[in-house]
């Protein structure tokens, strides 16, 4: 339990931060963040004894508020940096970290490039990630199937993404916790590997109504399993009809010089408005 | 199971509205949730019957509202109900639609005794 913020952080570790009791909140905007409420006792409080009332209140409120709010201090971290995050998720095994370091030694000559590595119980996924020569920071989540918002605002204190950078995030091999918990990113990126089922954007809806791009991932397996891509991809875009696909080999690289693309096209429309970043 | 963490933060939000109107306890909490929401209804019920105790909330009852998933058709403009995983217009057939509701999760009301 954080007693800064009283959030209840259970079995979540993250690496270099050690979360004392006394640590303070660098990330502006935490709109709940050391923030008492007052309410005062007044008057009202006198009441006729034993009598109960009981009344309806009309509330409305996103029950992830709170989650909502560090997302939008992390965005605006973001922005104000210029730094195109981009949020991973997939089943495991889809090819996330194999992506990550193929992406990262194709690009890193250009652009500074920081990870995120969110997972229960490993710390692999992050030294597989170093391995490139990138910055990574490991977040175990223990029994979380996600990340969320305050986590990644914890882990861009001890990672200190630079000016201008991109940054991923490899969420918790999951495709169902994740599309709940904005992160601040630019954008979701959905991995689906043609191990998987075609079918999977119509199991989980939600995920891939949240992404903005899905990645079709091992198509090198293609010629030996009788996956239907045409029908993936309208599966897909019958749940969403924003979300583009590339297909893609994280092993063989073919097609990855489109999501290059595709991550340089995002990047200048996160630089928009940011004339004092160089793109 | 996320649906745990949920409960956790519709819990805050229940404790800090009972202490601003200053109720002794909560009777019934009402949420609504989309089925885009990426939480499932009863595994919400299920970690709310773990999540109150020892809340303001701990005899409280969970109300959930399902809410429909609406879509407004991009091409021939037309409204319609669709179902999460086949969002096209009712009208035209048309893919591109546009989500009008259906990926919320809202606390909608709570009832509160004060004693
Ligand atoms: N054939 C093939 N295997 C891949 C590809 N991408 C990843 N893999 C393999 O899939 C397995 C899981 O990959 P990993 O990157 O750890 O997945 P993650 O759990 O999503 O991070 C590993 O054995 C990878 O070598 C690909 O494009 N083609
Ligand atoms: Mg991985
Ligand atoms: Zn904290
Ligand atoms: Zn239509």
């Amino acid at each position: 339990m954080c007693t800064v913020c009283g959030c209840g952080e259970g079995e979540t570790k993250i690496e270099g931060h050690e979360h004392d009791h006394n640590h303070h909140h660098h990330h502006d905007g935490h709109g709940e963040h050391g923030h008492t409420h007052d309410y005062g006792q007044g008057p009202a409080h006198a009441h006729a004894p034993g009598l109960s009332q009981s009344r309806m209140v009309q509330i409305e409120q996103d029950i992830l508020s709170k989650n909502n709010q560090y997302a939008g201090a992390n965005r605006r971290y973001f922005e104000q940096l210029g730094i195109l995050a981009l949020n991973l998720v997939s089943s495991p095994g889809s090819g996330k970290t194999t992506l990550l370091t193929r992406t990262i030694s194709d690009l890193m000559a250009n652009y500074a490039i920081s990870v995120i590595e969110g997972d229960q119980q490993t710390a692999n996924d992050a030294q597989r990630i170093r391995a490139t020569g990138a910055n990574a920071l490991q977040i175990n989540t223990g029994k979380g199937c996600h990340l969320d918002g305050h986590m990644v605002g914890h882990a861009l204190e001890t990672l200190k993404p630079e000016q201008g950078s991109l940054l991923f995030i490899e969420n918790v091999g999951n495709l169902v916790c994740p599309a709940a918990f904005d992160l601040g990113e630019a954008h979701k990126v959905a991995i689906l590997s043609v191990t998987e089922g075609e079918d999977k954007p119509v199991k989980y809806p939600d995920m891939f109504h949240a992404a903005d791009l899905m990645l079709l991932n091992k198509i090198d397996l293609l010629p030996h399993l009788d996956f239907d891509v045409e029908r993936c991809i309208d599966y897909a875009q019958r749940i969403n009809p924003r979300i583009k696909v590339l297909q893609v080999s994280a092993t063989t690289g073919e097609g990855m010089e489109a999501w290059y693309q595709w991550i340089v096209a995002s990047r200048q429309m996160a630089l928009a408005g940011n004339p004092a970043v160089p793109a | 199971m996320h649906e745990l963490s949920v409960c956790q933060a519709m819990l805050a939000q229940v404790e800090a509205i009972a202490k601003r109107e200053q109720a002794s306890r909560v009777e019934r909490i009402v949420v609504r949730i989309g089925p885009l929401s990426g939480v499932v209804p009863e595994l919400l019920r299920q970690a709310f019957t773990i999540a109150r105790a020892g809340s303001v909330a701990a005899e409280a009852e969970l109300d959930t509202e399902l809410q429909q998933v609406r879509i407004r058709c991009r091409q021939c403009g037309a409204e319609c109900a669709a179902s999460s995983n086949r969002m096209i217009c009712c009208e035209c057939g048309d893919f591109r639609t546009q989500l009008i509701s259906g990926d919320e999760l809202l606390l909608a009301s709570v009832e509160l005794i004060r004693e």
